[in-house]
């Protein structure tokens, strides 16, 4: 069994007639021990998704339309407060995107860390338990720093108070939204390093979200890209990598800068991002594909396993004109 | 910091009103009705108190020559219970012969220590402010925060009770209110009573604000990572979000506290709040409404010169907290 089986989950901003689908049928396994990276541009419902694993949009103004989200083999989206309450640092733990906003800025980040332990493993709150776990997150002279409010550090040592917050349950999945996109980049490549080794060392699950590609190559197993609130490949990231078969994912390949290119000009993906509740009909990326025909406009195509483990939302990933 | 300074001595004062005060607060002497405030004088490197003995005219008093007494420090007088449990009779200063009376600010029409009421009557003031504000700030920030947190059907209804209450004139729902209970309380009942009526007028206003600031604080990343961690909303709003609004609370609550100190003294002054014999601004003021009395016995507005350095010093002291709180004024 997987730790975690998103099936088909359908979310809307909204009611009625106003409502704007912000994810619509995603599916996702996470197998314990993997790390998975959802990638996409902004506003495309990686946060969204990454956030619904511990129904933590709040509802009103979101809305479950569709689907499933099974962590253990039970059903998230059914599970009363106090279940989720258990589930929430329990078994998934998250780690934000700004450090800075995360960390209760009023209160000392031993005080805080030991909040986590309380609720979830409260006979291990203890001084010596949060020292151990910034020893854990290579933060120097823990016994100190334990008194120290979250402005004094930098962005590094806050992210990883964050993360020492987010293992002191040790959860079994780690969702991470973009940790690193608030860091400068010694400092992210220093952070990926410790999610990576701690993952190794205590066996847990990750769900990295990111728009970084470079990431990817570093540190998942499988990659799932989505576009406006679909996925639109999903497949082990290192294939993916050397070869992407939707248009999509190719077209944000050839938009990263290459080191050892020439002075050519940047590729950027023509257009935008279609808003939320603007959809084009048909494929979504439609509009912007190098290679669209009439029909990709008429029907939204299924995701395809069209290799072994590779699923492609795209009937004509075989073009090769990009 | 002057108005802190000045606090921390009334309080202590207040604190210790039984022994700095020379008499009990009904502590009558009828033969010396409205007498003028009485001064030490330093005489032979001693502090005296001359005899005082009455004129020819009514509540006319002259000091009798060479008949004098030396103040002393620590003196035996009047029995009192230090901070009302232990009993005791020592006091700060008296000459403790009671023919020779120290009225540092004269006494009222029934011979009582202007002074010594004065302080009895701070313990009541001061408090009142304080709880005053403790209760309904604590209320106005629970409801405040429940309001913001939840937003939607709950804030509407919070949010309409608020102005509700706000729409009234406070001093109509203060008297108003006062009529809810029964005449004939007794000086705690009473205390109690005043509390329960300024808070009750008092908690709107702060929740409102603090629901407003909820509304900001909850959609801070720190709130979703509480949330992320398992904490329940109840916890959320009490230990992540009210505390960070405290830098304003402090503020606001210090500059508040005078409003409580002014009910009291509304409500006593209007003779429905603290009742005879008991001491307390408000009901010492009342004895000065009569302009006779004032022209002629003008001490008898020393507790309005005590309210008026209360006060002043509670807003500097809020106005000094609020540039120390407020990091981005100078």
């Amino acid at each position: 069994m997987n730790l975690l089986e998103i099936k088909n989950l359908k979310l809307d901003f909204g009611a009625g007639a106003e409502a704007l689908r912000a994810v619509d049928g995603v599916s996702l396994t996470i197998g314990a021990g993997e790390t998975v990276c959802l990638v996409g541009e902004s506003g495309c419902g990686k946060t969204v998704t990454a956030l619904s694993i511990a129904q933590l949009v709040p509802t009103p103004p979101a809305n479950y339309v569709g689907g499933e989200i099974l962590l253990n083999g039970r059903d998230v989206l059914k599970m009363s407060n106090s279940e989720l309450c258990n589930i929430r640092g329990g078994v998934v733990s998250y780690v934000f995107q700004e450090p800075g906003a995360a960390l209760n800025p009023v209160f000392r980040i031993g005080n805080q860390i030991k909040e986590s332990l309380k609720l979830h493993k409260p006979e291990k709150a203890t001084n010596e338990e949060v020292i151990r776990l910034l020893k854990l997150v290579g933060i120097p002279a823990p016994e100190s720093r334990i008194r120290n409010y979250p402005f004094e550090m930098s962005g590094g040592m806050q992210q990883r108070v964050m993360i020492a917050m987010a293992l002191a349950s040790e959860p079994k999945l780690l969702v991470a939204d973009e940790p690193t996109t608030a860091l400068d980049v010694t400092i992210q490549a220093q952070i990926l390093e410790l999610l990576h080794e701690l993952k190794q060392r205590l066996g847990m699950a990750i769900l990295l979200i990111t728009h970084n590609l470079g990431i990817v190559g570093d540190m998942a197993d499988r990659v799932a890209v989505m576009y406006a609130g679909q996925i639109v490949e999903l497949s082990p990231a290192k294939e993916l990598l050397r070869r992407p078969l939707h248009p999509y994912t190719r077209a944000l390949m050839n938009a990263v800068p290459k080191l050892a290119g020439g002075a050519d000009r940047l590729s950027a993906i023509p257009g935008n991002v279609p808003r939320i509740g603007d959809f084009p009909p048909g494929c979504r990326f439609a509009p912007r594909c190098p290679i669209a025909k009439p029909e990709c406009s008429k029907k939204i195509p299924d995701l395809v396993e069209v290799e072994a483990g590779r699923w492609v939302r795209c009937p004509f990933w075989k073009t090769e004109s990009i | 910091m002057i108005g802190g300074a000045i606090l921390i001595v009334l309080y202590l004062v207040a604190l210790f009103a039984g022994f700095v005060a020379p008499y009990s607060y009904d502590h009558l002497d009828t033969n010396y009705s409205f007498h003028q405030p009485i001064l030490p004088r330093l005489q032979n490197f001693q502090l005296v108190v001359p005899r005082y003995e009455q004129g020819a005219a009514v509540f006319t008093y002259h000091a009798v020559a060479g008949d004098s007494k030396p103040v002393h420090f620590f003196v035996r007088g009047a029995k009192y219970k230090l901070f009302g449990m232990v009993p005791t009779v020592i006091h700060l200063f008296g000459t403790g012969d009671d023919r020779y009376p120290i009225y540092l600010l004269g006494t009222d029409q029934f011979g009582r220590d202007v002074f010594s009421r004065l302080l009895y009557g701070s313990q009541i003031s001061l408090s009142i402010g304080v709880i005053g504000i403790l209760l309904s700030f604590t209320f106005g920030m629970m409801i405040g925060g429940i309001s913001g947190y939840f937003s939607g059907g709950t804030d509407t209804v919070i949010m309409r009770l608020c102005e509700l209450i706000m729409s009234i004139p406070a001093l109509y729902l203060i008297i108003s209110l006062r009529a809810t209970f029964p005449p004939g309380m007794s000086s705690a009942q009473v205390y109690a009573m005043i509390v329960i009526i300024l808070s009750f007028i008092g908690w709107a206003s702060m929740a409102r604000v603090i629901r407003g600031m909820t509304l900001s604080l909850r959609e801070q990343q720190f709130v979703l990572a509480a949330r992320a961690l398992g904490q329940s909303h109840l916890k959320i709003i009490v230990r992540h979000i009210l505390p960070n609004t405290f830098s304003y609370v402090i503020v606001a609550a210090t500059l508040s506290v005078p409003y409580y100190i002014l009910g009291e003294v509304v409500l006593s002054f209007l003779g429905v709040g603290i009742q005879e014999p008991s001491a307390s601004w408000g009901n010492m003021l009342t004895a000065a409404q009569n302009t006779e009395y004032l022209r002629n016995f003008p001490w008898l507005l020393a507790p309005g010169a005590a309210i008026f350095v209360t006060v002043l010093a509670f807003n500097f002291l809020g106005d000094g907290l609020r540039d120390a709180a407020d990091t981005k004024s100078s």
